[in-house]
Parts: structure tokens; C-alpha cells; sequence
């Protein structure tokens, strides 16, 4: 083999090992350099305090691919579950918390009209969600011209949404751009129920429930329980195990993963790449990279943007990539107890957010630069179900906290304690005590998270998923088949399609369009 | 009025139209009164009587004010490399002292404007263009090490264009600028200032850009205008300099091509090849806007062809449809005009590919009035592929004196 042959992966984060394992199966040689000492990029595991281990950034996995982790048979590369089919319990500081599997009520008071409202508006969003799914292995149609096959890519996405059948399909058009919370308003009557489905179109995103795009916020958070998952996650060990089983598939596969190997800049031959240098100045040859970074890390950063052309710079300058959510850990002496929770639902997925105006009032402060006075919070208390996080008896809280905005007035060290009293606070009120318990906690806001996982702007979707960049948008137009103009070059993370979540489709998709490319040379 | 407030704050929209720093001589001089607005300052389109003023481009020397023009000054490290990623053509080779012609694009190959680098010192260029650019060249430096000062009432420009040009500048003290070879640039002192020359032009004839303080600049016209009295000198307005411009084979902005960055439609644009200037373009720079658009069309070809036609008869073909000759419109004349010097009716035109080829049969439809009557003549038009006017003494250094 050539040093042309050679394909470099920057970063191993899950989808830069799904697009290693990928083309390593394929037959090429692949080498991934990670900046990190560790494997995973935003889907690790970490210890944050000693004997306490917890998921760094994204801590539930919804939408891991099915064929991937058949594919690559994570499950002999070590990949156990600790639990999945995740409940959702909605906290209610009264103590009439509603217990939500999918759209059942398994328990908490509902109205006639809300429960039967629940099962059908759950099913609807699912076959909607089924409609995003079944984009998520497939290569973005080219806008404006490209030949048959983006044609034909138009077409299948048309004829999914026609295969809705007539009234789903207006459903569909009518409220895939609007907001979550014009469409609960229009079904549900209890506030903490639409608090708590509300909170799913937020999640991490740059929208409050009014804001447009958080239906398909939420389409895309569904996808993967529409593809026939089971619904939220918990890796044995963290997400840091899903990764680790990706880089073990990867290496089985023969590919090379050298950690604690940041790449400094991507190397130019005339218009093509010719492989990367290193930190620490070392050169390492390739005739294809492809950069699990995020496009302006990749673009700006590692490439430079004199070597793009001046329209394409400004484009991936504007993709909008500021996070909003912050990650707090807590690691506690003993499980708390939420008021009038029974102890074996705190293992749950616990969502507070009281109500619809309460998360828009979170979101409003965050719209000006400022961390939420009052924040919502999505707990999870993995510990429950692996005992391999915490020592013995005692367990570890991992929530993240809406919202805190990618903003200098709230990037400080003030900043980052003050969010972090109100989000204890907050948990205090719902479980009393739970403040003596605490042996350690962190918090980790967007500008953490930019700098622990190298990610512009701490998005954990490293971009946000509105409709305008979204499938043939994403990362902008132009670049959404994974190849970006410079040749030999391309983008494998969760900036492309279908975007962010541990899900690895962009690393294949990533992979398919590196090899295609080659078929067509 | 200045265009800076004391905290050296552009204050540009305090006044709709602006007047140059020449605007005194111009008004007193503007027998016919009559004005345009040039972007922002307003522009004489004929000073006492049009053909006239043109007669003394090419046989004596005429002055245009070009101080609307729009300048930008660009320095620092990386201003080379800005250059040479805006631009189409390779900027190394300008040389210092140098002018060079270029346009830009945008990423798809689509040309925003035409104009011209001055490499005024070693690494300090100045970009002058028919269009506005500072948000175009804001967006362009984006990582680049690089300063742009839009100067353009800070710098007042004239054109001195015509045979007598060279010994009216000798006249008024530029010792030795005979020996400016065409393109390049040079300093003399002049009344406690430094004047900028560059043997540069929008006629195709021997001629000379000056470029000057602006509190210099009345002192500049009137020793202009008195030693050049006995070479023949004239004012001349916009309607002179456009029949020169189109016998000398220059493009202009917003009349041969439409900027693509103000194109809606995307078929109203035209790359540097469907404008004839392919040679601007230098495929060995491994990064330049528009250059990817530009490979795939060299491979796929283009849509447009544009050219030089001589039409037969005497009317100016403005405006016209272009048929073959089945009849079937191939395109439109984009300028036209009489040219007094070649005694040709000559023309511009923007034809569908393949149309266009040298031998072509083609035909303009030409509509003209007589007493309110409409009269229509089809006229055979034949593409010239040289210069309507490309005299000797354009090149020839030293320039004569005539």
C-alpha cells in the first residue's frame, strides 16, 4: 500500500470508530488519531471524583443503530446492557409524579381525555419519527442538480412522507417546522405532562417548547425508538462501554487507534489533502481524511479557511453550534429519595419540568446570555443498574441541567457555581436531604464541554437540528454527502446527517460515501 | 464637507449624493449642466458637447474625474494570499510598481466584479472595482492576517487619457514619467505632495491614472488645465469615456455582465469564460473562489460565449436581439455604439454557446426612430476577435509626446 491509500480518521469519537471499523472491514488500511488519552469523544465514560464513574456528556443511549451494533458485533466486543426501555417518571413536587412507559401511564393522575390522548399522540410521533429513521443510513439528496441518484434520494424521502398515508401525511407537513408547544396545547390538559413530553424537544438544543423546530427536535430524539429500539439506554460501564466496543470492533477489524495523538492540521497537496500533521509535529501521510471533528474544528481549525472558497467559509462559520445545556454529576453516600417516590423507580429517567411555561421561562434567561434562574433537569441514576460506576452502596446522579447558553457572561467560574447551586437546589426541593448525601459533584457547562470533548460551542449534536440544517442542509449545502470540496477530505461526526446522538450513521454513511468515492476516481 | 467625523468615523450617510474634491472646476466647467449620480457623488455625463470631448481623447488629451471609483487599500502579512484567494489571476505576478487587470468570483464561478491591483508598495496593494466590495472583502478575510481600508474619498483619482497625456504630465513637473511602461506606476513630488501615476486607462490609448491627496486635488486640475492648454486638454463626462471604453474592448459592470452577487436568476451571472476572460484565470493556484465551479465548467463547458461584433450599416445595434440564421434568437447585445476612430459599428454581445464562432452568420435587430417614426433593419454582424482600436502609441515607451 501507498501513503495515497492510507486513510487518517480524526478523532474516535463513536462515529469516527464506526467509520474506521467501517472501511477497516472494507480492506483499507485506517489510521484514528484521538486527541483524547481515552477513546469516545462525547460518548465516554468518566471518573470525576475517585471511585465515582459517570457519562461525561451524553449519558442515555436512545438511538444507537441496530445493524451497527449487529454489524460490528458490539455485543462480542463487549458491549452489555444494564438496562434499556427506560420509564419516564415526571416529578411533581406535590408528589403525583406520572410514570410514562412510551404512551402508557403506569402511574400519577391523568384525565380520561390525557391518556387516551397520551397512547394516540405517542404511536403518531413514533410513525413520524419512523420517517426521520429510515433517512439515517441513507446518503442526503443533492440539491439543485447531481444526476439520478440524488433525484432518486428526493423521492424516497417524498414517498416516505406519502406513505404516511393522507391524513398522517398532512399531520406531518403541519407540524414538522412548528413548536412542541402549540401541538401539546392542542391535545393535552395536564401542565407536568406537557412539561415533561415538552422537555423532550429541548433536550440540548437551542429552542424553548415555543420555539419552531421542536417538533422535529423531538422527531429526531424519537428516531431511534422508531427503528425498534427499545427506548433509553444504559450501557454496562457508561457510553464510554458503546465506544470501547466500537474501537475494539475497529481494531478486530485491523484498524490503528493511537490516543493521546491530537491533530494539529490537515496537510495540503495543490486542492487535496496529504494526510495530517500532529501536535507534536509529526506528519502522518494519507490521500483521505476523514474528520470526526465538528465542521468548524475541521474546516476553520485543522484545514484553515484560506483554503476554502470565501462562500463555503461563511456558511460553516454560521452553522449555528452554541450549546444549551450543561452536564452537573453528583456522587452520593447513599440512593436518594425523592419525595413520595417509590426507591425502585429512581433508576428511572427523572424529568423535572413542571410545566410548559416553566421550561420557556428557563429558556428565556437563556436567550439573553444567562443560565437558567430556575432549570429543568433529565436525571438519570445509572448506578442503580450498574454497580460497577460507584464503591458499594453508594451511587452516582448524572442530570443535565437546562439551560445554560454557549455565552461568555455565562461561561465564568461564578457562572458555573451559581448554575450549580440552583440545579441542587432544585433536586433538593424534589428530594430532601439529598444535599447531605453529596460527596462530590461537577458541573460542566457548554464551554466544559467545548474544551473536554474538543467540540465548537459545547453542542453535543455539534450543530443544532432545526430544518435548516437538517438532511441535505447539514452540515450546509453543499457539504451534506459527507465530502467536502477540498479533495480527499471528509466529514464523519455528528454535524453531518442525521446528526447528533450516540447512533454512529453518520461515521457509516461517512464510511459508504469514502468508498464510493473511490468506485468513481 | 468631509466623509470622516473627528473620531475619524465614516459619516458617508449624513448626504445622499457627494461631490468630488474637483467638484469646484467641474460645475464651473459643466457648460451643459448636466449630471449623474456614480454610485454616491455625482458625475458629469458631458461637459460642453460629447463628440468633441471624445475627438479630444483621441487626438489630444481629455481629464475624467474617477475619484468615485471605488478603493480599497489592503495591507498586513497575509494581504498576497487574500489577494490571490479573492482573485482569479495569480497576484505574485503583479510585480511591485505594478497594475494589474483582474476580476473575482464567487464559489460558483460566477464573476462579481472587474477592476484593478495596484501594487503601490511591497506588500501594500490597492483594489480598485466598479462595485461596491467592502462586505465582499470583509467576508473574504476571514483568517487572514489582513487590513482593509475602504478609502475611496480618501484618494482623489483623474484620468488624463489621450496622445498629448504624456507631455501635459511632463508639463506640470513628472520628471522622466515618459518612461512609465503601460501598467506600471510612479511617484513624483508635487506641491509639497507625492503624486501617484499609473500608465493605466479605460481608453485603449496612451494615458495615465493620477491619484492624489484630496486637498491637493484643485491644485492638481488647475495645473493641469493651464499647462495643458496648448496639448489640447479637455474636461470629459461619462458619455465620451463610454464610446472609448467600448473601442477598446473593456467590460463593464451592471451593462456586460450583471454581478453575481446581485443575481437572482442564475442564469443572469456569467463566469470569467462566458465574459472572454479565460486568461484571467490561473488554474495553478490550488485555491481560489470559484475555482472548483471553473474546473467542472472548463470539463463540461460553458453556457455563454461573448463577443465582438462589427454590424453592418451605421446604426448603433444597443439593445438588440442577435438571430441566426434560421431566425432563432442566440442572444443580445449587451453595449453598442458608432466608433468615430475604427468607422465601424461596432458592438458587444453575450450569444448562447455554440453561437459566436468566428464565420458565424449572424444578425442584430436594430430599432431606431426618425421624426417619432420607428424604422426596424436587420443587420449582418460579423465577430472581430482583436481591439477596435489598439494603437501603437498605447504601448510604445518612451511615450511620444505627439
Amino acid at each position: 500500500m501507498t501513503d495515497r491509500d492510507r486513510i487518517v480518521i480524526v478523532g474516535a469519537g463513536h462515529n469516527g470508530l464506526v467509520c474506521a471499523a467501517t472501511l477497516a472491514r472494507a480492506g483499507r488500511e485506517v489510521v484514528v488519531l484521538e486527541a483524547a488519552a481515552q477513546v469516545g469523544g462525547a460518548a465516554a465514560t468518566r471518573e470525576f471524583t475517585k471511585g465515582f464513574r459517570v457519562s461525561g456528556c451524553s449519558h442515555l443511549s436512545y438511538l444507537l443503530d441496530a445493524s451497527i451494533a449487529s454489524d460490528l458485533k458490539l455485543a462480542s466486543h463487549g458491549l452489555k446492557w444494564a438496562r434499556s426501555g427506560l420509564r419516564t417518571v415526571a416529578l411533581a413536587l406535590a408528589g403525583d409524579h406520572l410514570v410514562i412507559n412510551g404512551g402508557k401511564l403506569e402511574s400519577g393522575t391523568l384525565s380520561e381525555g390525557d391518556r387516551t390522548g397520551l397512547a394516540a399522540y405517542h404511536a403518531r410521533m413514533l410513525r413520524f419519527a419512523r420517517v426521520v429513521a429510515k433517512q439515517h443510513n441513507r446518503r442526503p439528496p443533492r440539491l439543485g442538480g447531481g444526476g439520478r441518484s440524488n433525484l432518486m434520494g428526493a423521492a424516497m424521502l417524498g414517498l416516505d412522507i406519502r406513505l404516511l398515508g393522507r391524513d398522517d401525511m398532512r399531520e406531518f407537513l403541519r407540524i414538522a417546522g412548528i413548536n412542541i408547544y402549540d401541538v401539546l396545547e392542542e391535545i393535552f390538559e395536564s401542565p407536568l405532562l406537557k412539561g415533561a413530553l415538552a422537555l423532550d424537544a429541548v433536550l440540548g438544543a437551542n429552542l424553548g417548547p415555543r420555539s419552531n423546530n421542536s417538533v422535529l427536535s423531538l422527531l429526531h430524539r424519537l428516531s431511534g425508538q422508531a427503528a425498534g429500539g427499545a427506548g433509553p439506554a444504559i450501557p454496562e460501564g457508561g457510553m464510554g462501554a458503546i465506544s470501547e466496543a466500537m474501537a475494539a470492533a475497529a481494531r478486530a477489524a485491523g484498524a490503528t487507534i493511537r490516543i493521546s495523538s491530537p491533530v494539529k492540521r490537515i496537510l495540503l497537496d495543490g486542492d487535496r489533502v496529504a494526510g495530517v500533521e500532529l501536535e507534536g509535529g509529526e506528519k502522518i501521510a494519507a490521500g483521505t481524511v476523514v474528520s470526526n471533528a465538528d465542521p468548524a474544528r475541521t474546516l476553520l481549525g485543522l484545514l484553515g479557511a484560506r483554503n476554502l472558497e470565501t462562500g463555503f467559509v461563511h456558511r460553516i462559520r454560521h452553522f449555528r453550534s452554541k450549546g444549551m445545556a450543561a452536564k452537573l454529576h453528583v456522587a452520593l453516600d447513599a440512593l436518594p429519595a425523592f419525595a413520595r417516590l417509590p426507591s425502585e423507580l429512581a433508576g428511572e429517567r427523572l424529568v423535572i419540568a413542571p410545566d410548559m411555561v416553566y421550561l420557556e421561562h428557563a429558556f428565556d434567561a437563556a436567550k439573553y446570555g444567562h443560565c437558567s434562574p430556575d432549570p429543568a433537569l433529565e436525571i438519570s441514576i445509572p448506578s442503580v443498574h450498574d454497580r460497577t460506576l460507584a464503591p458499594s452502596g453508594k451511587h452516582v446522579l448524572s442530570a443535565v441541567v437546562l439551560y445554560a447558553p454557549f455565552d461568555e457572561r455565562a461561561s465564568s467560574d461564578a457562572a458555573r457555581r451559581e448554575l450549580q447551586e440552583r440545579a441542587l437546589g432544585v433536586l433538593e426541593r424534589h428530594a430532601p436531604g439529598l444535599r447531605r448525601q453529596i460527596v462530590a459533584s461537577e458541573l460542566l457547562l457548554p464551554a466544559d464541554l467545548e474544551r473536554e470533548y474538543r467540540i465548537t460551542g459545547g453542542h453535543w449534536h455539534h450543530g443544532e437540528l432545526a430544518l435548516d440544517q437538517f438532511m441535505m442542509l447539514r452540515p450546509v449545502p453543499g457539504a451534506a454527502q459527507y465530502a467536502m470540496p477540498v479533495g480527499g477530505l471528509f466529514l464523519c461526526g455528528a454535524g453531518c446527517h442525521p446528526g447528533g446522538g450516540v447512533m454512529g450513521c453518520a461515521g457509516r454513511n461517512a464510511a459508504n460515501a469514502v468508498l464510493a468515492t473511490e468506485r468513481a476516481a | 464637507m468631509s466623509i470622516k467625523d473627528e473620531m475619524g468615523r465614516k459619516e458617508h450617510f449624513r448626504k445622499a449624493v457627494w461631490e468630488t474634491p474637483f467638484h469646484p472646476r467641474i460645475a464651473a466647467l459643466n457648460t451643459l449642466n448636466e449630471w449623474h449620480r456614480w454610485k454616491d457623488y455625482t458625475t458629469a455625463d458631458a461637459f460642453f458637447d460629447e463628440q468633441l470631448e471624445y475627438a479630444a481623447i483621441r487626438n489630444a488629451c481629455a481629464v475624467f474625474d474617477l475619484t468615485p471609483m471605488t478603493k480599497h487599500l489592503i495591507t498586513g502579512p497575509d494581504a498576497l494570499a487574500f489577494l490571490n484567494r479573492l482573485v482569479t489571476r495569480d497576484v505574485a505576478k503583479i510585480k511591485l510598481g505594478k497594475v494589474g487587470y483582474t476580476i473575482w468570483c464567487d464559489d460558483n464561478g460566477q464573476v462579481i466584479d472587474d477592476g484593478t491591483i495596484f501594487h503601490l508598495r511591497e506588500g501594500v496593494y490597492r483594489l480598485c472595482s466598479q462595485e461596491r466590495q467592502l462586505d465582499w472583502l470583509t467576508r473574504n478575510a476571514f483568517g487572514f492576517d489582513v487590513t482593509i481600508d475602504e478609502e475611496t474619498h480618501d484618494v482623489a483619482g483623474l484620468a488624463l487619457q489621450g496622445p498629448t497625456s504624456c507631455a501635459v504630465l511632463k508639463a506640470i513637473g513628472c520628471a522622466g514619467v515618459q518612461n512609465l511602461k503601460p501598467f506600471e506606476i510612479g511617484f513624483y513630488p508635487f506641491s509639497g505632495t507625492e503624486l501617484t501615476v499609473s500608465r493605466t486607462g479605460f481608453t485603449g490609448d496612451l494615458g495615465y491614472e493620477l491619484w492624489i491627496d484630496p486637498t491637493h486635488a484643485l491644485e492638481l486640475w488647475d495645473a493641469l488645465f493651464d499647462k495643458g492648454k496648448i496639448h489640447g486638454i479637455r474636461p470629459m463626462g461619462t458619455h465620451a469615456l463610454e464610446v472609448a471604453r467600448i473601442e477598446a474592448g473593456f467590460l463593464a459592470a451592471q451593462v456586460d455582465f450583471h454581478p453575481a452577487d446581485q443575481a437572482i436568476m442564475t442564469d443572469r451571472s456569467r463566469s470569467p469564460f462566458e465574459l472572454d476572460l479565460g486568461r484571467l484565470v490561473d488554474f495553478g493556484k490550488p485555491c481560489f473562489n470559484g475555482r472548483r465551479a471553473l474546473l467542472e465548467e472548463k470539463k463540461k463547458g460553458s453556457r455563454y460565449r461573448f463577443v465582438k461584433l462589427d454590424v453592418e450599416g451605421n446604426k448603433p445595434a444597443r439593445s438588440a436581439y442577435i438571430y441566426d440564421k434560421d431566425k432563432n434568437v442566440v442572444g443580445t447585445v449587451t453595449s453598442a455604439e458608432w466608433s468615430p476612430s475604427a468607422k465601424r459599428n461596432i458592438a458587444y454581445a453575450s450569444l448562447h454557446m455554440p453561437w459566436g464562432r468566428p464565420g458565424d452568420e449572424l444578425w442584430a435587430e436594430i430599432y431606431y426612430q426618425r421624426e417619432l417614426k420607428w424604422y426596424k433593419v436587420m443587420a449582418r454582424c460579423h465577430v472581430v476577435e482583436t481591439p477596435f482600436w489598439d494603437p501603437p502609441r498605447k504601448r510604445t515607451t518612451p511615450a511620444a509626446d505627439f
